[in-house]
């Protein structure tokens, strides 16, 4: 029931109006950033007549004039500044996909050494994340670039990396301690029936064969990703039939033969059209094979082993946030332990993995633009950093980098906040 | 039925008796089942020893057994010279102490450093200490009182001191100031953009969630690089500004977003009958907060702010980015010096480096793991 006030709803002076207020409020915020927003273009405009720089986007046409020691695309000295933005992207999507990968692994060993029964392994683990995680990583990085990379030897007395030179140094081994020589012989012609390593690693950086994809390697490709499309479909029918008949099927089994043996059927089926290019010593220098620049290699070193020091933790959170009577009941409702594993524990603690893992992939693509500190050409350090050098038109370099950096975050937020809405719906149901 | 005399059966001796189990506490209990308590535990266990020791010696060695520990020149730290292998090479570091201490500081006015970081630490400690009395007035000196006293000591130009510029500060030193400085603005701002972001008020709502999420999206260099190249654009052309303190103005705005969700999870922890409880006492909206909110909201999340110093304070290496030397650009200043050019000042420089950042944020996140365990006890739902 609707109660009137006698005499009217009360009466307030305008100026204690709570509705007054806040619109008053609010328009005071928003007239005092457009103030200044406007004061900052003002004095931008001013300032760079006064220093005579040009100003807008047509510098991204001009030609930059400078080389880059690693593309992924064809780039020479004669092109412009918007394709050196494209090389500087490019360099930094490959540092951070590849440094993503490597760190989840690399996390998820030491997140689950960490939980380990035995103790001296957990304890290992433990050191190594309170290490990495307390010192600052553009220290790591220029650690590994300075100390570890910058003080290898030169190519012709490069470090092969391999079976063969770990084999017959384990033969040297052997026979300094004493023990029989057959043992040691044995080892050392093992090591020399593997043959000399195609990995090296020098100061030049670390020289790896190089794949040459021959004729008809792109049905390979194709055979992949028909492999893939098929597993999807695959788990698709049989949990569909899963929940009309309760008949399990070996998805997992069935998906993988598919996803190995569709392309390898079709390696097979061609002759296979691959073949590596062996890197060779001539003179001072290596012929042939990939070569992996130091900078690259000091980064990705150093973005690894940090980043994989707080995915452990966040897996180590994850598994110990799963109650153990989740484990437990599971195992009394007569569930196998892998079956345990699968159904009810990894999907609980992935719930909490996830979204801190995700975070950790930003941490990784942000922080790789340390690499301008030992000048390994990603985006930052050849368009903020040179470019802008050269041109001088911070506003826009600036504000491109940073929009660059804020799209990938914004982007993964979005897909994170998609992501949580599904997995929470899924555990509501 | 005729009632057969039962076949009973009876022992006439005693079974022997099973073996003891094996013990699963005590020492070889520990061992036994922590460490070699199957094949793969067994595996493990050797793989581990085998890496402890693969790295263990050899740091112990290079660190203090063949290091060396005195001398003034290089030759003292060549292998050559000493006719052994040579580990750390700490001449080195005490050479080069005072530049990896204070920068090009000059070296009449350092006690005016050194007075600061006594100050510092004589205000500090009894602040960290929860059992010493009078922490609002210590909080106050530590952080109202503390900065002018620090700035006027290390600035100079008045009170007969002489005037330092920032240009000549460097190594430790500017570390310090970095992370202080840091520290003290990223906290109020933190606290106002979390209010911000928490507000009722659409339009500050979002102008707070833009700020934050535009900051804590892009990486800290391209925020120092906004700070020394895109800031003084902003401003009017007259105004010079110290490259020190843009770099600082940069800081507290990245370091403010970062605490801001902090505090935000702070406020969102504390219980909505709090907010009511203080409404219906009719306090407005400042004092609900300033005396009802804030005050459980920031205790809430101290470790979270103590963790989020010690990623403030390892970030401010990046600084050596825009040209400005804290320890690590001094250290790499350093490795370019010929005079000390040996295989071993790398990593000489690096381990004590190392040595010093690894102990501060050690410390510092032990603390935050004591204030962790000390807020823990007490009312937790």
């Amino acid at each position: 029931m609707k109660q009137t006030l006698p005499g009217g709803p009360p009466r307030v002076a305008v100026h204690n109006n709570p509705k007054v207020r806040s619109a008053f409020y609010q328009v005071v915020a928003l007239a005092l950033v457009l103030a200044c927003a406007y004061a900052f273009a003002v004095n931008a405009s001013a300032n760079l007549r006064a220093q005579g720089f040009a100003s807008g986007f047509g510098f991204l046409g001009n030609t930059a004039g400078f080389g880059i020691n690693q593309t992924l695309i064809d780039y020479s000295e004669t092109d412009t500044y918007g394709r050196v933005f494209v090389v500087g992207l490019l360099n930094t999507l490959l540092v951070a996909v590849i440094g993503c990968i490597l760190a989840t692994i690399l996390g998820f060993i030491i997140g689950i050494a960490r939980l380990s029964p035995n103790w001296l392994i957990a304890r290992l683990g433990g050191a190594y994340v309170e290490t990495i995680r307390n010192l600052p990583l553009l220290f790591q990085i220029l650690f590994w670039y300075l100390a570890v990379l910058g003080t290898m030897p030169g190519p012709r007395q490069s470090i092969g990396l391999g079976l063969q030179p770990v084999l017959s140094s384990i033969g040297d081994g052997i026979a300094a301690i004493g023990l029989p020589a057959v043992i040691a012989d044995a080892f050392r012609s093992l090591a020399s029936w593997i043959g000399p390593p195609d990995v090296y690693l020098n100061n030049r950086g670390v020289i790896l064969p190089r794949p040459l994809l021959g004729d008809g390697f792109g049905w390979v490709a194709i055979a992949f990703g028909l492999a893939v499309v098929l597993a999807i479909a695959l788990r698709i029918w049989a949990r569909r039939r899963l929940d009309a008949t309760g008949k399990t099927f070996p998805t997992g089994w069935a998906a993988f033969g598919l996803i190995v043996g569709l392309p390898l059927a079709a390696l097979l089926a061609l002759g296979v059209p691959i073949s590596f290019e062996h890197p060779q010593l001539r003179g001072f220098n290596f012929v042939g094979g990939l070569r992996l620049i130091p900078e690259l290699v000091a980064l990705l070193f150093a973005l690894v082993t940090y980043t994989a020091a707080y995915i452990a933790e966040v897996v180590r959170g994850g598994i110990l946030a799963v109650p153990r009577g989740q484990s437990e009941a599971a195992l009394a409702l007569g569930l196998r332990r892998g079956l345990a594993l699968r159904l009810i524990i990894v999907p609980q603690a992935l719930r909490v993995i996830v979204p801190p893992l995700t975070n950790q992939y930003l941490n990784l693509t942000k922080n790789s633009s340390l690499a301008v500190g030992i000048g390994y050409p990603d985006l930052f350090a050849v368009f903020a950093g040179t470019t802008l050098n050269q041109t001088h038109q911070a506003i826009e370099i600036i504000a491109i980098t940073m929009a660059v950096y804020l799209a990938i975050s914004l982007i993964t937020s979005l897909l994170m906040n998609w992501y949580n809405a599904r997995t929470n719906r899924r555990f509501e149901r | 039925m005729e009632t057969a005399a039962m076949e009973t059966y009876v022992r006439r001796e005693l079974i022997a008796p099973l073996p003891p189990p094996l013990a699963t506490s005590g020492m070889l209990g520990f061992v036994r089942r922590r460490l070699f308590g199957g094949v793969l535990n067994i595996i493990l266990t050797l793989l581990s020893a085998l890496l402890i020791v693969i790295v263990l010696p050899p740091l112990v060695r290079f660190l203090i057994i063949d290091a060396v520990w005195s001398g003034t020149s290089r030759t003292d730290c060549l292998a050559e010279t000493l006719g052994r292998p040579v580990g750390a090479c700490w001449p080195f570091i005490a050479a080069k102490f005072r530049q990896f201490m204070y920068g090009f500081y000059p070296e009449a006015e350092q006690w005016r450093v050194n007075l600061t970081y006594a100050l510092g630490v004589v205000l500090l400690v009894p602040l960290l200490i929860p059992r010493v009395p009078y922490k609002a007035w210590n909080a106050v000196a530590f952080f109202g009182l503390f900065p002018l006293v620090a700035f006027v000591l290390l600035v100079g130009g008045v009170l007969g001191l002489t005037h330092v510029e920032t240009r000549l500060w460097g190594g430790m030193l500017v570390t310090l100031v970095i992370t202080f400085t840091g520290i003290i603005g990223s906290l109020p701002l933190g606290v106002l953009l979390a209010l911000g972001r928490a507000s009722k008020l659409p339009v500050v709502r979002m102008l707070s969630t833009i700020f934050i999420e535009f900051w804590r999206g892009v990486p800290l260099v391209t925020v120092l690089f906004f700070a020394t190249y895109m800031l003084p654009l902003f401003l009017p052309g007259n105004w010079r500004m110290d490259p020190m303190l843009r770099v600082l103005i940069g800081v507290v705005l990245f370091a403010g977003a970062y605490m801001a969700e902090v505090v935000r999870g702070g406020l969102q922890a504390v219980p909505r009958g709090q907010y009511e409880g203080a409404t219906a006492l009719g306090l407005g909206y400042w004092r609900m907060m300033g005396y009802v909110v804030m005050p459980q909201a920031l205790k809430y999340v101290i470790p979270g702010i103590v963790n989020s110093f010690i990623a403030l304070f390892k970030d401010t290496t990046l600084v050596l980015i825009v040209a400005i030397f804290d320890l690590l650009g001094q250290l790499r200043a350093a490795f370019a010096d010929p005079n000390w050019a040996t295989p071993v000042t790398l990593f000489t420089g690096f381990a004590f480096a190392g040595i010093i950042y690894l102990v501060i944020s050690f410390a510092m996140s032990r603390y935050a793991l004591y204030t962790e365990r000390r807020l823990d006890t007490g009312a937790r739902r």
